[in-house]
């Protein structure tokens, strides 16, 4: 059998942080989770968690009800602490704000839980490996990064479960297990080889790599348990393809036989021990062979894997304590809740009079009359601009678009936006830019934008309708800027043909407006064009022929738009 | 005059990788040195990738800084006064205090004892972040993430050292002054230039590209992983020696002069570049003489100035928020072309 994430981390959960599971809710999820669980040592804590849960039932805090029960503070432990020695799984971690994931980093980071708030003050061991169940469909959904970069294991699961086996002796083995030098060295070059940057994964590598030793019952980490750690911790983070394994190059030549040196913890007899240049590039083949031929084109250019979830981060979706104060409504303070303690002194007054009052306090309030701070937060604005960069759009005015585009942007920057670039142009469109603050890499993408081909625009008009849903779902106000001339000749499903093409671009279009989704259309024909404002129409969105807009008019209709958007 | 030293918190918690083991990042950790001898240098931004071990550097420097006096129970971590009563001095480490993202602004200025309302009726303030951090660090990582209102009111206690509160009809200030250390990543987001320019020093952080460097810090943290008191142990002498230095640096601080010529090679400088209001200069001189301190020279000469130029200025750069070109090549020339040596 060779031993996968899940035998490994049984055997080491806390120091390998755990796994994310990529798959559908199902069978094989479940199959996968159980087989996992069934090797973890028997009492270990396992608990399963919800994407948000709020602080105090995470890290501990005070309990409310209790408190005003027994009228003196009662503390309350938190899911953290009490997994000390096991696993937490987090359902749907994909929906994780990076709030949370940024506090349950730093848990896993110190392994220990210290909460010093309410008075109260818990210091607790939370030593334990995650198990992000991550649903995400869209390649870009993924959990937050500040998570990805803690755990050592990505797994799909599929229809063969891991297959159980003993690993109490592997745990118990593996403070002993000794990883030479020059492992440690081939390791980190294979690290490098793969253009894996962190130096935390290539712990996680040695980590692994000892995890299996002891699994395999051995003293000394073999080269096969490098090549296995290699394989799941380093390999699934690889950003480039190693340059020396794709080349015909001859496989480095088995050094010859010596007698083994006098190493006298290896007990087997082993083969002379390559140098860790030599071990380097044998791991990174057998790594190589194990990255599917597309993987590397499905993985992100490294800015874009270091944003992932991370760029997210700087709109937390809805905070309750952040924003204008409007007023006040039952619930508990806890959390981010912040107490209104006029209103909660004003809900209990009526009923002093029929209450107990308990000794020694002034009043008796219930966990009923708490009110809570509402918040209303500026709706921060997604600005989505699905740009033209086909043949009969280059041959008018890309240019003159790209730089009214590049006004915009300093637009945004002002109002301190977010902005995403979709590109359409030949077979299809192209997400350019996710939504990022970073603007300068918004130029840059679109200075080295090339022109040409036919014009997908129902495509076009469908991604930036996906992701602007998909804006509006983390709570923010998107808005869609279309630089089209309006002449589409790809369908939806890529066939040519211009009258097919129209007629799914209107459709494209009037999806925009069911899904209320505010929108600007730029013309950029040399002369106004009917498709132009018919599209605009059908999508209910502001119609700007470029030849009537000079830059300048162009940034004031978005900047208007979007300060509709703040305000409604 | 101090009775026994008391442990003022717990302080017994998990080992630190020690601050002179840590493999390259030379700039990160002068401008931590330099703010460890003169706290008025007023910060550091550490900009860079993940991963690269920017909060270790922060967390090692506290504990090399020798334990801190203060008055027990105390939760704004004061000084003790010649009017302390000596049982109630103690010691504790200088804290690194973790601004975590998402945090409300109730939590990092303070806020109404919810505890303390509720059952005893009592209106009383429940001290926050910054009441914690008060003489040590405050650490923000990805700090271009923050909200903007929050980095506003660090900054504004950052400048004044001092923490205001009104709200839940409290009114009451406290002291708070920090080293406040922010570090991020530019790609996942900007930060504002009116942020950037209240950060004293600027750093950017690498992974470091060459694979013996990689394989050292490998070797050394999983070393410190695997056994972290022998790996203290073997790291003590060195430790000592840096404290040592670090704490002569800060005794003699006020002794290094600063001649009338650094002073304009200072503002010269500035102009060239065409940064805004004196902040720059401020800056300059200051950790130019921090690092004069440091390196144990009477006067601070051009030779500190150009090597403090980088860190100190060049996040401090009129630039269109969608120009590119590096600011650290820009602040470069204009070294070369003012200051020549």
């Amino acid at each position: 059998m060779t031993p996968g994430p899940a035998h490994l981390l049984a055997v080491d959960p806390a120091g390998l942080g755990g796994v994310v599971l990529r798959a559908p809710f199902g069978p094989e999820r479940d199959a996968w989770l159980a087989a996992l669980r069934a090797m973890m040592p028997a009492g270990a804590p396992w608990r399963r968690i919800p994407p948000d849960l709020p602080d105090n039932r995470l890290f501990g805090g005070l309990d409310l009800a209790a408190t005003l029960a027994h009228g003196r503070p009662v503390a309350e432990a938190g899911v953290l602490a009490s997994v000390d020695g096991g696993l937490l799984v987090v359902a749907m971690a994909e929906r994780m704000s990076a709030a949370t994931a940024a506090r349950i980093a730093a848990v896993l980071d110190r392994q220990e839980v210290a909460v010093e708030r309410e008075g109260l003050r818990l210091h607790a061991p939370a030593r334990f490996g995650l198990v992000l169940l991550d649903e995400g469909i869209a390649p870009d959904e993924a959990p937050p990064a500040a998570l990805l970069e803690r755990v050592a294991f990505r797994a799909m699961p599929d229809r063969h479960p891991p297959e159980v086996v003993q690993t109490a002796a592997a745990r118990a083995r593996l403070p002993r297990v000794r990883l030479p030098p020059r492992m440690l060295e081939a390791l980190t070059g294979a690290a490098a080889e793969l253009g894996v940057d962190s130096p935390r994964a290539v712990l996680f590598a040695l980590r692994a790599a000892r995890a299996a030793a002891a699994l395999a019952g051995r003293r000394v980490v073999a080269e096969e348990d490098a090549a296995l750690a290699c394989r799941l911790v380093l390999a699934v983070r690889a950003t480039r393809r190693p340059a020396a394994g794709q080349e015909a190059e001859p496989e480095p030549p088995p050094p010859p036989p010596e007698p083994a040196e006098a190493e006298s913890e290896e007990e087997e007899s082993a083969p002379p021990p390559p140098s860790p240049e030599q071990l380097t590039e044998l791991l990174v083949a057998a790594a190589a062979a194990h990255l599917p031929p597309d993987l590397l084109e499905a993985v992100p250019p490294r800015s874009l894997a270091a944003r992932q979830g991370g760029g997210r981060a700087g709109a937390a979706r809805r905070h309750a304590s952040i924003g204008r104060p409007i007023g006040a409504r039952p619930g508990l303070p806890r959390g981010e809740h912040r107490l209104a303690l006029l209103e909660t002194l004003r809900a209990a007054a009526p009923w002093q009079v029929l209450r107990p009052r308990p000794p020694q306090r002034l009043i008796a309030l219930r966990p009923e009359d708490f009110r809570i701070r509402c918040f209303k937060r500026r709706n921060e604005t997604t600005s989505i601009f699905a740009v033209d960069a086909s043949g009969s759009a280059a041959l008018h005015r890309l240019a003159e678009a790209k730089g009214a585009v590049e006004l915009l942007l300093a637009d945004c920057y002002v109002r301190r936006d977010r902005v995403a670039l979709i590109a359409f142009r030949g077979r299809g469109a192209e997400l350019l830019l996710p939504p990022t603050h970073a603007l300068a890499r918004a130029k840059r993408c679109l200075a080295a934008l090339p022109g040409g081909g036919a014009t997908p625009l129902a495509a076009g008009l469908a991604a930036a309708l996906d992701l602007a849903c998909a804006e509006e779902r983390q709570g923010r106000a998107p808005l869609v800027v279309v630089m089209t001339d309006g002449r589409a000749n790809i369908a939806r499903d890529g066939s040519a043909g211009a009258a097919r093409a129209q007629e799914d671009a209107l459709e494209a279009a009037r999806a925009l407006r069911l899904a209320r989704i505010p929108a600007i259309l730029i013309d950029t024909a040399p002369r106004p064009q009917p498709l132009a404002r018919a599209l605009a129409e059908a999508a209910d969105a502001l119609y700007l022929p470029m030849p009537a807009a000079d830059a300048a008019r162009l940034s004031r209709a978005v900047g208007a738009a979007a300060r509709q958007l703040e305000s409604g | 005059m101090l009775p026994a030293p008391q442990q003022a918190h717990a302080a017994a918690s998990r080992p630190v990788f020690p601050f002179t083991a840590i493999v390259g990042q030379e700039e990160l950790r002068l401008a931590l040195l330099l703010c460890a001898v003169d706290p008025m240098i007023g910060g550091v931004l550490a900009l860079g990738d993940r991963g690269t071990g920017k909060s270790t550097a922060v967390r090692a420097l506290a504990q090399l800084l020798p334990e801190m006096p203060v008055i027990l129970g105390d939760p704004y971590n004061s000084e003790p006064g010649p009017d302390t009563p000596p049982e109630r001095i103690g010691r504790m480490r200088v804290p690194v205090v973790d601004l975590p993202l998402g945090a409300s602004e109730d939590r990092v200025v303070g806020a109404l004892d919810l505890e303390r309302a509720l059952t005893r009726g009592e209106k009383a303030f429940e001290p926050g972040l910054l009441a914690r951090a008060h003489r040590g660090f405050l650490y923000i990582d990805e700090v271009n993430l923050l909200e903007d209102h929050l980095v506003d009111l660090l900054l504004d206690v950052a400048a004044s050292g001092e923490n205001l509160v009104e709200r839940e009809g409290i009114s009451l200030r406290h002291p708070a002054r920090f080293v406040l250390v922010g570090s991020g990543n530019p790609e996942e987001g900007e930060l504002r230039p009116q942020l950037l320019d209240r950060f004293g020093l600027a750093v950017e952080v690498r992974t470091p590209t060459d694979l013996a460097a990689r394989i050292e810090v490998v070797k050394r943290r999983d070393a410190f992983e695997r056994d972290p008191y022998a790996f203290l142990r073997r790291y003590r002498r060195a430790e000592e020696r840096q404290r040592a230095a670090l704490l002569r640096a800060r005794a003699w601080l006020p002794r290094v002069v600063v001649p009338d010529q650094v002073l304009e090679d200072a503002s010269r400088l500035c102009l060239a570049l065409g940064t805004d209001g004196l902040r720059g200069e401020l800056t300059l001189v200051r950790a130019a003489r921090a690092l004069a301190a440091l390196e144990g020279q009477r006067r601070v000469g051009r030779e500190q100035l150009r090597r403090m130029a980088l860190p100190a200025l060049r996040h401090r750069l009129r630039r269109n928020p969608l120009d590119d070109a590096s600011s650290s090549s820009r602040v470069e020339r204009a070294v070369a072309e003012t200051l020549p040596l």
